[in-house]
Parts: C-alpha cells; sequence; structure tokens
C-alpha cells in the first residue's frame, strides 16, 4: 500500500471538515465538521507512524483522541447554555461583541 | 495516478482500503450536506467508525480500540444529548446553512487540491510496507511513560478542567 493512499483520504476529509465548518449554521453541526478534521489529522498521524515504523505517531493521536474528548464536552456545555439564555443555536445571531 | 494502485503489495488489503474509503467520504459529505441534524449525528457513526477501520489496517490496534470507545461510544452520546437538548424539533430543516455557505465549496475544493499536489509531489511512490504485528501496547506505553510522561499528566489534568467547566457551564442556577 502507497503512503499517499492514506494522506489523500485524510485531506479529502479534512477539506470536507472545513466546508462543514464554513457552511454551517447550526453550533452542534460545526462541532460535528471539528471531529471530521481532527479524525484526518489522526490518520495522517497513524500514517506517518507506519511510515517510520515508530510509535510516537501512535501517542500522538491518543493525545488528539483525549484531547478532542474534552473540547466536546466543554463545546457542547458552552451550546447548551447559549441555546439556554437565548433560544438559538444558530451561529450567525450570536453578535454580541461585534463592535 | 498509477501511483495510486499498489499492486505489489497486500490486494486484500488495497481493496479493503478503497471500500472503507469510499464509505467515509460518503458519509463525510452526507454529514456536512444533510438537512437533518441526527442523521447527519448517525453518518458522522459511519465516518468515525471507518476511521477505526483504517486503524486497524494500518496495525494501529491500540488506537483502533481507544477510537471506537472514545468517539462512537462517549462523543456520540453527547452529540445525541446535545441535539435532543437544544432541537425541539426532530426532522428536516432548511436552516441548517449560512445564507452565504456556497463560498465554502471553492475553499474546499482549493484546500484539498493544494493538499493533494503536496502529498503526491512529497510522497509520491513511497511504499508502506505492512509490519510483521500490529503496534504493541506495551512499545506505545513505554512512550507514554518515559518521554511523554509530562504531557500526559498534562493530559490528564485538561480533561479534569473540561469535566469541571462542563458541569459548571452547564449546571443551571
Amino acid at each position: 500500500m502507497y503512503a499517499v493512499n492514506f494522506l489523500i483520504l485524510a485531506a479529502v476529509l479534512f477539506a470536507i471538515g472545513v466546508f462543514g465548518v464554513i457552511a454551517r449554521r447550526n453550533a452542534v453541526m460545526v462541532l460535528m465538521s471539528i471531529e471530521l478534521i481532527l479524525n484526518s489529522v489522526n490518520l495522517n498521524l497513524i500514517a506517518f507512524a507506519m511510515m517510520n515504523n515508530s510509535s510516537e505517531g501512535h501517542v500522538f493521536a491518543l493525545y488528539v483522541i483525549a484531547v478532542a474528548a474534552a473540547e466536546v464536552g466543554v463545546g457542547l456545555a458552552m451550546v447548551l447554555m447559549i441555546y439556554r439564555n437565548r433560544r438559538s443555536i444558530a451561529l450567525d445571531e450570536l453578535s454580541v461583541m461585534k463592535g | 495516478m498509477s501511483s495510486l494502485f499498489a499492486a505489489d503489495v497486500n490486494v486484500a488489503q488495497n481493496v479493503g482500503f478503497y471500500i472503507i474509503a469510499a464509505i467515509m467520504v460518503f458519509g463525510a459529505l452526507r454529514v456536512v450536506s444533510g438537512r437533518n441534524v441526527v442523521h447527519a449525528a448517525l453518518w458522522l457513526v459511519v465516518v468515525l467508525g471507518g476511521v477505526a477501520a483504517q486503524y486497524l489496517l494500518a496495525a494501529a490496534e491500540f488506537v483502533a480500540i481507544s477510537q471506537v470507545m472514545v468517539y462512537i461510544g462517549a462523543v456520540m452520546v453527547l452529540f445525541l444529548f446535545g441535539i435532543m437538548l437544544t432541537r425541539a424539533t426532530i426532522g428536516e430543516e432548511s436552516d441548517l446553512n449560512n445564507k452565504n455557505w456556497a463560498i465554502g465549496i471553492p475553499v474546499a475544493l482549493l484546500l484539498a487540491g493544494t493538499l493533494v499536489w503536496v502529498i503526491v509531489d512529497e510522497f509520491g511512490g513511497e511504499v508502506l510496507t505492512s509490519p510483521e504485528e500490529p503496534m504493541s501496547t506495551t512499545a506505545i506505553s513505554d512512550v507514554f511513560l518515559r518521554e511523554g510522561l509530562v504531557p500526559f499528566l498534562a493530559l490528564s489534568f485538561v480533561l479534569l478542567a473540561a469535566a469541571i467547566g462542563a458541569i459548571v457551564l452547564a449546571r443551571k442556577d
């Protein structure tokens, strides 16, 4: 198997995730797109670990998984609080801090 | 692009890779283009499961099991609870996208094109040799408990802070 297989799959997933972050209006959907991006980076790390036959890439992938879990927990708590205060999680309506 | 088809190595591995990759890309497109939030979350399960399967193909079994337990087991439950707690209507919605969402298409295409060009230019002919046996948990824990010990402990504090922060943010008073 060639290394570009994994890397191109990860690049395509990354681009799809970036499109989701740009296009989506619902905050939960944006968080899902961020999960896509993080997973594509993890695929890259595993592919490079396989390429160099080392275990550091696996360790970094596990770090990313743990940080992503923390991010989703805090992010969804924030979304929940915004929904409770404003009855809406549409991102373009959150303009309180706009100058 | 004949370099994308590696005939000189494990055929079954290649076939499995392409099938899983096609399912993953289709699922990812459904996640970012669907009109139903719950369906998007369920397609995300397909993508995350496909990533776990690719880890198994890449001989990273510990990471694959972690992926299944953390993402499919925990993160997806969080997402489904988040959807249920923030949406009164379960079903199709018409206003899931921004007004100028179409600008994301050229951005994503440009990004994908640039990345694929750079990757093919740099790693064009490089062959991944399948290891004899999967990366052992012993090797991973050796890194975690020697040079990676300080980041490992810091990570546990990050998780603790995230748990406390989520409770503080989400409680009702």
